[in-house]
């Protein structure tokens, strides 16, 4: 009989499991993140992220009877006032069909749930929620790139931390050691003492035996000698593991957000454009390490801010878009050179832009703006009545534009059911991409 | 007094043990396996669940799956931890929660570590069917090998072969042939000599000798007696004849095979096993109090814990036609004691073997022994059990509109009683009866199946589709199933997967 604590034993015995569970499911738990999101907004479901997967994907299916029809028998505890030959009527829903009340093991499908409860981490949710998507033409300059610096082994050397020890290297060489300077063994040793031992018991010594417990004196004084000054491992035996550092090339992106927060954007719009960039955020800020986000959002004027003010502080003026890709262009000049960075934009508008920065907005796009970006995606939102609109100023401008450069994606967003799609759209990873 | 109040200790756990086992074997003479004893948190008893309380098994999604309806159902409070779990295997591993009090430990102790590992040891189901001293070697090997095949072949393709298995696990196990016990230590021998064996006739040249003529094989060595047909056991049959199956994946057919086969007994003698158990930790707990090594506050606690787990709700609250087998068994087993020391009138003619042999506690050892839950039933339901659950039958047949009480708690009605309860624990009547009964490998090597049964009890059909999927899908060609009224052999129903 033994008792044995196993509560210090390693937990998370069935986290591969569970992951394998995720892995089968990861169709539906796609959906189901995805609803999720759709529904509420990243953020504030970021720490429970709690999804149902449907029962039938997991399903594990067997040979199993069901009785429909016929006649059968089950003894039930508990009787009061039954007698033999009374009817009962039948109890609802337990009328023969599918299943049948009586039998547990009849109910319809096995399972006896609809779906399995996922409480997903939020790693694992922004994992799912993002599968599939990246930036566009990440490395198409090869010069952009910084390194950094990873460790990596590189064999084995001589001195190192005990905590990079090998062990195995150490005792291989400290065995050729013992074996090259003929160490003797503990065993022999052993022999030679209970020789003499036994030599020392019969007292009166013949002459042969007499010489012979004097040579055995003599290689017992030599091995223990032996013994003592080769070491059973010495410090020329020790091997470390050895780690070097390696320059790792890093690409570097910087993303620009941009949002228009005049007036004319309602409440809603605006709403709509802060989803938008939320999703960006969270995607690049999960995705890549090396990202450098610029936030910009512009009325008349425009102004960098930081992402808080961004998605919280509520602002409102009239429309001048060139402001903002003023903004954009001096603060790319100033600390993102072009041969060194990947450059993204993301704008969101409404559309609205006063007639006469038309020509201005034109002319920083073509000039200066669209030769020197990887990808430039517009979304405009739409508020609910614009379906009967013509196209707004921007959308015209930009679509003008767009037939010439295809880096310069332009999608609409009337509802926040869009907008998840329209970024995915916008960030599909591309098949064809090298 | 081995302790008072609520908080254990090891030392206390090895002092009640000791006292434990004085009087299980003194007093009882009860017959155990080696103990261990492990002390485990909530969170790894959600683990320990997830295996059916084996401490190692191989990787597969479906654990995942259990993990997560476990813990889900415990979170949300729907659910109770067991106070233990312990499985047939030797030594006998329990598992007892750290949050249990001392009067629980010394509970468990009695009723896993003693009363169920005494049914394992001697009932003859368990000594028939199982290998305890090598099923934990045998997990781990599983584990190794499954694991194995999932680096060389990839989790997928390991997968495949798994959930079909699984599928058809319910068909992997011998009924009504001999030949049950496996040795599982020389299985894992067996594979390995297989592997050697393949790895040292591998040639690269053969693959360069032309097959010809040669290949089509004798026309009668696959005749259907060649494939031991007709065949129960459908795992079985797929790992020896199935035409397209890689070594391995027949070796993983078989691992699912086993440990099927393993579980196997368990169903049979639930209601044995329980009642086993519960009598066992019910005397020791009375032996120590009366010893005056528990006070009566451990008692009570004691007995207000056998009082919930042996609570039997009627039919209103839901009970039944699935007994709790707690409460059956210790009743059962509490009506013999009773039957061999003081008899009643009705007692000597019901049962003239055992009634007042003054033997209760051999009576009980050979019961334990000797059956399984059907033939337990059959034997020792006494009237008097019957009178105290208020037992009554129900017949439904569905061309009526009404349920008909056609049996109740009284003369007449006790032996229907009786045979009706120990019939709804027939293995028998519960398993589905499938056979493969062909198999034509130099014809269109559509593999053919049978399910004998009754009218309006026919396999569920989504899920015979979905298992029959599988089964093709390991089979490697069509497969076809009939279902046949077992009684004019008229044909019910079927399916055909090309």
């Amino acid at each position: 009989m033994e008792i044995i604590d196993r509560r210090p034993n390693p937990h998370g015995k069935n986290t591969e499991n569970r992951r394998r569970v995720l892995v089968r499911a990861r169709n539906a738990v796609q959906t189901a993140v995805r609803e999720a999101v759709s529904q509420g907004r990243i953020r504030d479901n970021a720490q429970s992220n709690t999804v149902d997967i449907p029962a039938d994907v997991l399903h594990e299916p067997s040979f199993h009877r069901v009785f429909t029809q016929g006649v059968r028998q089950f003894v039930l505890p508990g009787n009061r006032e039954f007698v033999p030959g009374d009817r009962l009527r039948r109890p609802p829903g337990g009328a023969g069909g599918e299943g049948g009340n009586g039998d547990g093991e009849a109910s319809a499908e096995g399972g006896g749930e609809d779906s399995y409860r996922f409480v997903l981490s939020r790693d694992e949710f922004l994992d799912l929620f993002f599968d599939d998507l990246e930036l566009p033409d990440l490395v198409k300059r090869e010069i952009a790139t910084t390194t950094s610096l990873a460790t990596s082994r590189a064999g084995l050397s001589s001195d190192g931390s005990p905590s990079q020890l090998d062990l195995g290297r150490t005792m291989r060489h400290s065995v050729a050691r013992r074996i090259g300077l003929k160490r003797p063994k503990p065993a022999r040793l052993q022999e030679i003492e209970a020789e003499i031992a036994a030599l020392e018991e019969k007292m009166p010594l013949e002459e042969a035996d007499y010489e012979r417990l004097q040579t055995l004196r003599e290689e017992r004084e030599m091995q223990s000698r032996r013994l003592i000054r080769i070491p059973w491992v010495d410090p020329v035996d020790l091997r470390y593991r050895r780690f070097t550092p390696v320059p790792k090339p890093t690409t570097q992106a910087v993303m620009f957000c941009i949002m228009d927060v005049s007036g004319s954007m309602t409440e809603k719009m605006k709403e709509l454009g802060k989803q938008f960039f939320l999703l960006l955020h969270v995607f690049l800020e999960r995705r890549y390490e090396k990202l450098d986000i610029v936030f910009i959002r512009h009325a008349e004027t425009a102004e960098e801010v930081d992402e808080e003010t961004f998605f919280t502080d509520p602002r409102t003026g009239g429309t001048v878009v060139s402001t903002a890709l003023e903004v954009m262009l001096s603060a790319q000049k100033a600390r993102y050179p072009v041969d060194r960075w990947n450059i993204y934009v993301a704008q969101a508008s409404d559309g609205d832009n006063i007639s006469s920065d038309k020509a201005r907005v034109m002319e920083l796009m073509t000039e200066n703006i669209l030769p020197i970006v990887q990808y430039f995606a517009y979304i405009e939102v739409v508020g609910s009545g614009a379906i009967i609109r013509n196209d707004s100023d921007l959308w015209r401008c930009y679509r003008e534009l767009s037939e010439a450069s295809p880096h310069l994606a332009i999608r609409q967003v009337r509802d926040r059911k869009e907008i998840f799609p329209v970024f995915r759209e916008l960030f599909a990873r591309r098949k064809t991409a090298k | 007094m081995l302790y008072t109040g609520t908080d254990w200790n090891f030392s206390i756990l090895w002092k009640c043990y000791d006292e434990i086992e004085r009087i299980a074997e003194e007093e009882l003479g009860l017959e155990t396996y080696p103990n261990r004893i492990e002390i485990i948190t909530s969170e790894q008893m959600l683990d320990v669940y997830t295996s059916h309380g084996m401490p190692v098994s191989y990787p597969h999604w479906s654990a995942g799956k259990r993990f997560v309806t476990h813990e889900n159902a415990y979170k949300r409070g729907l659910m109770g931890l067991a106070y233990e779990v312990v499985i047939n295997s030797s030594p006998c591993i329990s598992y007892l929660m750290e949050e249990n009090s001392a009067t629980m430990q010394a509970l468990v102790i009695a009723h896993a570590a003693f009363g169920h590992n005494h049914f394992f040891r001697t009932n003859r189901l368990f000594r028939e069917w199982t290998d305890p001293t090598q099923i934990l070697d045998y997990l781990e090997f599983a584990r190794g090998y499954v694991a194995r095949c999932e680096e060389r072949y990839g989790i997928r393709a390991v997968e495949r072969i798994l959930d079909a298995a699984h599928a058809l696990q319910g068909q992997g196990v011998n009924r009504h042939t001999g030949a049950k016990r496996i040795d599982l230590r020389a299985e894992a021998q067996r594979a390995r000599e297989r592997r050697e064996y393949e790895h040292s006739q591998y040639n690269d040249l053969w693959r360069t000798i032309p097959t010809g003529l040669g290949a089509k094989g004798d026309e009668a060595a696959d005749g259907p007696s060649q494939l031991g047909l007709p065949e129960e056991n459908i795992l079985y049959f797929l790992e020896k004849h199935a035409p397209k199956l890689e070594t391995w994946e027949r070796e993983i057919i078989r691992i699912v095979r086993l440990t099927a086969q393993y579980f196997y007994p368990q169903p049979q003698v639930k209601v044995m096993n329980e009642g086993c158990a519960t009598w066992v930790h019910d005397f020791i707990m009375r032996r120590l109090h009366e010893k005056g090594l528990i006070d009566d506050s451990a008692m009570l606690e004691a007995i207000h814990s056998t009082t919930n787990v042996i609570m039997q709700p009627g039919f209103e609250q839901g009970g039944g036609p699935n007994f709790n087998p707690y409460a059956l068994g210790l009743a059962m087993m509490s009506d013999i004691v009773r039957i061999c020391t003081t008899p009643t009138e009705e007692d000597r003619r019901w049962f003239r073997d055992i009634a007042g042999n003054g033997d209760p506690v051999g009576t009980l050892k050979y019961g334990w022994a000797d059956y399984r839950d059907e033939s337990f039933i059959q034997q020792f339901l006494s009237p008097k059990v019957i009178r105290d659950l208020r037992l009554f039958r129900l017949t439904d047949d569905q061309a009526q509109p009404y349920l008909l009480v056609d049996a109740i708690h009284n003369e007449e009605g006790y032996h229907e009683i009786r045979r009706s309860v120990a019939a709804s624990y027939d293995p028998g009547m519960l398993a589905e009866e499938i056979e493969i009964v062909g198999a034509d490998l130099q014809g269109d090597r559509i593999l053919k199946l049978e399910h004998r049964t009754r009218p309006g009890q026919l396999l569920q059909p989504t899920d015979a589709r979905l298992t029959l999927a599988h089964l093709k899908d390991l089979w490697g060609y069509g497969v076809e199933m009939r279902e046949i009224d077992s009684q004019t052999g008229r044909e019910l129903g079927g399916y055909t997967l090309q």
